[in-house]
């Protein structure tokens, strides 16, 4: 049976096509309707088949269409073709659906800006880049997807081009994603090496007549360099530094790839290969590590940072953290599941930060809010439950996503990393509630509406345009809100864990994916099962306690958060003269940039100006191309003068030439 | 008999004669009639030939050849007089409107 896959990603494509060609005479009715039609009926489509999946028996999952060969080089071959399991369908519903709600969302929020056709003509094409990343049946055509998103990110980074910081931020994310493909493009090359191919039902079969490593080897090395690859597209450490920048792109963009469906193509990537990452444990607690050590990093910075939207970019990179930290010890489906409700709180958290943006004209100072509450209701009601959510708190979505990593990480043994974990939860409840009580409690901070907006932040959204007291956004952007804000709210209960009485449905669901290839290597899912050693009823009173922990550290970061931010609002600023340099170092993001800049840019810039530029290129390629040419020339002035149009001149070379090869036939003998 | 080198040399030089009054000259009818020279300096070779090796082609040839020789002349002169027409001049270095 076919269920016709393809259709889903040309959808978008389509849209981007019309949109992208023809839409610069359209009027916006028209724009929209191609955008938001071929999103809409991408999801519905998706819905259809999601309905048809469940119905699948289980010898047809994973569903694998083909539809074309793409490529054929001595015995490898790529292939056009989807493959659908439950991994993918999860991914796709996101993506879809997160979609969609954001491409109704950008109608109001791009109503005033121009190029509003080209802002859905790029968003439609990361749409279907993003489709092809998660529908592919091999890793090459997963590249392709891998790379177009990276394109539509750097488009729509860049989207307002004529801001030099907007440019330069594309450029940043652009950059620091290549080093990351180079990784994932080797590992490919790896894999093709060993494997002779890129399928994922071939490599995967293949791999399971491969041993776990104890010592580092092809796996490891394949493990290793996928996982650059993830921290360049998901940003984690050490390649994070693009997506704080990233936030110079339009709010909806930030919610769409740089929080929702992007950045967590690498860890759909790993969760993908965990066929590989299962058969190479250094490379698995390599995972873990980067993440942990990314999830409390990211979340240190986020409690300085007083741009709205920046907090939220180093929450994303927070968060993305955690993913790993979950995959990292082989559960990868509680890191699919934290991606899951991350995609519904991080968005609703991204368009309730836009609605404030657009309500203040381009604030995005966190310094000049306040009060918000009364101005924007709405918004403000969707942003507690994206705030409760992401800080933790029972029952919304992200407790049980990010309980059920916690939980891993300790019952698989990794004491350390669950405590760690445990501290940047703690911070990310104090950073959000931080933003909360900063945004819409207090008196509004904002300047009054004759001089408000020429504020030096004033970047986004209106920019330059006049604007009032602060205003509630359309329907059509709080509709979004409120769909997600449902979603936050209710989206962690598919993966009730067992403790609290729910099934796991949700980790259930995923088992097939993780555990077919796990099966046959007993020591791989040492992890999720060592601790189901114990008894059962002392292993659930032992979750329910860590429940407790988890809450209490939500609840520590939500009474400092309100103590220094509602309460004493006069000790934010003695603590940051007491810790003095500590804050600046902080504020200024550990200073990774300027390191990054000294360590790496500066050498490549010096080298390449000095070297490449100047020596190879100026001298050695120009100088090559310019003396032939001068060469030339030389030796055109002197022949020219045979050329004199004297008749006799020219019968005396032929004489000349004439008695040339009569004395060498001479000397020569004429025989 | 006249041993066939007598006759070559005798060519050689007639043909030499002819390459020096063509380069030398600039009057269009000398350097018409230097041509005409070589040309007869090779039928002489031709003919010097044929004798020597008792073969008729190399008559042949030489009828070729003053076919060809009268049909130039009749064009050349032609040409000589329509340009002496149009430029009063037979001084080849003058004849010279489609130089640069």
């Amino acid at each position: 049976m076919s269920l016709h896959l393809w259709i889903i990603p040309l959808l978008p494509l389509t849209g981007a096509a019309i949109n992208g060609l023809l839409g610069k005479r359209f009027p916006k009715a028209v724009v929209n309707a191609i955008a938001l039609g071929s999103t809409a009926s991408a999801f519905a489509y998706a819905l259809y088949v999601a309905v048809q999946f469940m119905g699948l028996p289980a010898d047809q999952v994973p569903h694998i269409e083909r539809y074309a060969t793409w490529m054929t080089a001595g015995s490898f071959t790529a292939e056009f073709g989807i493959y659908l399991d439950q991994l993918s369908l999860v991914m796709l519903l996101i993506v879809t659906g997160v979609g969609f709600l954001i491409h109704v969302y950008s109608v109001g929020y791009m109503e005033h800006e121009g190029g509003y056709y080209r802002f859905f003509a790029y968003l439609n094409i990361f749409m279907f880049f993003m489709l092809t990343l998660v529908l592919a049946n091999n890793y090459l055509l997963m590249f392709v997807g891998w790379e177009g998103v990276g394109l539509a990110s750097y488009l729509l980074i860049g989207f307002w081009f004529l801001k030099d910081s907007a440019a330069n931020a594309g450029k940043k994310a652009f950059i620091t994603n290549r080093v990351g493909d180079f990784a994932f493009l080797i590992a490919l090359f790896l894999l093709i090496k060993h494997f002779g191919s890129l399928q994922y039902e071939t490599v995967f079969k293949a791999l399971t007549a491969y041993p776990v490593e104890a010592s580092a080897g092809l796996l490891t090395a394949i493990g290793l360099l996928m996982m650059v690859g993830a921290s360049g597209k998901s940003a984690q450490i050490p390649l994070y530094v693009w997506l704080p920048d990233a936030m110079e792109g339009p709010t909806p963009v930030s919610a769409l790839i740089h929080a929702a469906t992007m950045v967590t193509a690498g860890v759909y990537m790993v969760a993908r290969s965990n066929a590989v990452f299962n058969r190479a444990p250094i490379a698995l607690a390599v995972v873990a590590v980067i993440g942990t050590l990314t999830a409390i990093f990211a979340a240190s910075i986020g409690m300085v940072q007083t741009d709205i939207k920046k907090v939220l970019a180093y929450s994303t990179i927070s968060q993305l953290g955690f993913m790993f930290m979950g995959c990292g010890v082989a559960a990868y489906g509680a890191g699919i599941f934290h991606l899951m409700t991350h995609a519904f709180f991080k968005a609703l958290l991204f368009l309730s930060a836009g609605a404030i943006i657009h309500g203040l004209g381009g604030q995005q100072d966190m310094r000049h809010m306040g009060g918000l509450r009364k101005y924007m209701p709405y918004t403000f009601w969707c942003m507690t439950i994206a705030t409760f959510t992401i800080a933790g708190f029972p029952p919304l979505a992200a407790f049980f996503s990010k309980d059920e990593i916690l939980w891993k990480d300790w019952s698989s043994g990794n004491h350390v990393i669950w405590l760690i974990g445990l501290i940047a939860a703690t911070m990310t409840s104090f950073y959000i509630f931080r933003l909360w009580f900063m945004t819409f409690f207090g008196e509004y901070r904002g300047t009054t509406p004759e001089d408000s907006n020429h504020g030096h932040e004033s970047d986004d959204a209106h920019g330059g345009r006049g604007h009032g007291t602060p205003h509630e956004s359309p329907m059509v952007m709080i509709i979004p809100l409120m769909i997600l804000a449902v979603l936050s709210l209710a989206g962690g209960w598919v993966g009730m864990p067992a403790a609290l009485g729910g099934s796991d449905r949700f980790d259930h669901f995923l088992d097939p994916v993780f555990h077919s290839t796990a099966e046959a290597v007993p020591g791989a899912e040492t992890a999720a099962l060592a601790a189901e050693g114990h008894t059962e009823h002392e292993q659930t009173s032992t979750e329910l306690l860590f429940m407790l922990i988890s809450v209490g550290a939500a609840a520590i970061g939500f009474l400092g958060a309100w103590f220094l931010y509602y309460k004493r609002t006069d000790l934010p600023a003695k603590i940051v003269q007491g810790a003095g340099g500590l804050y600046t170092f902080v504020l200024d993001k550990y200073k990774v940039d300027e390191f990054y800049g000294a360590a790496v840019i500066r050498p490549i810039v010096l080298a390449s100006t000095n070297i490449l530029w100047k020596g190879i290129d100026a001298t050695l390629i120009d100088g090559a191309v310019n003396e032939s040419a001068a060469g030339t020339q030389d030796i055109s002035d002197g022949v020219r003068r045979m050329q004199s149009g004297n008749i006799r001149s020219y019968a005396g070379w032929v004489a000349f030439g004439a008695a040339v090869v009569i004395a060498f036939m001479v000397w020569k003998g004429v025989r | 008999m006249i041993p066939l080198s007598y006759y070559l040399v005798l060519s050689a030089i007639l043909f030499a004669c002819g390459v020096a009054g063509f380069l030398i000259k600039r009057n269009i009818i000398t350097i018409f009639m230097s041509i005409e020279l070589m040309l007869n300096a090779v039928n002489l070779t031709f003919v010097a030939f044929a004798a020597d090796l008792r073969m008729l082609s190399g008559h042949v040839f030489v009828f070729f050849v003053m076919v060809v020789a009268a049909a130039e002349a009749a064009v050349g002169l032609a040409i000589i007089i329509a340009v002496f027409r149009t430029r009063e001049t037979l001084n080849v270095d003058r004849v010279n409107l489609l130089k640069l």
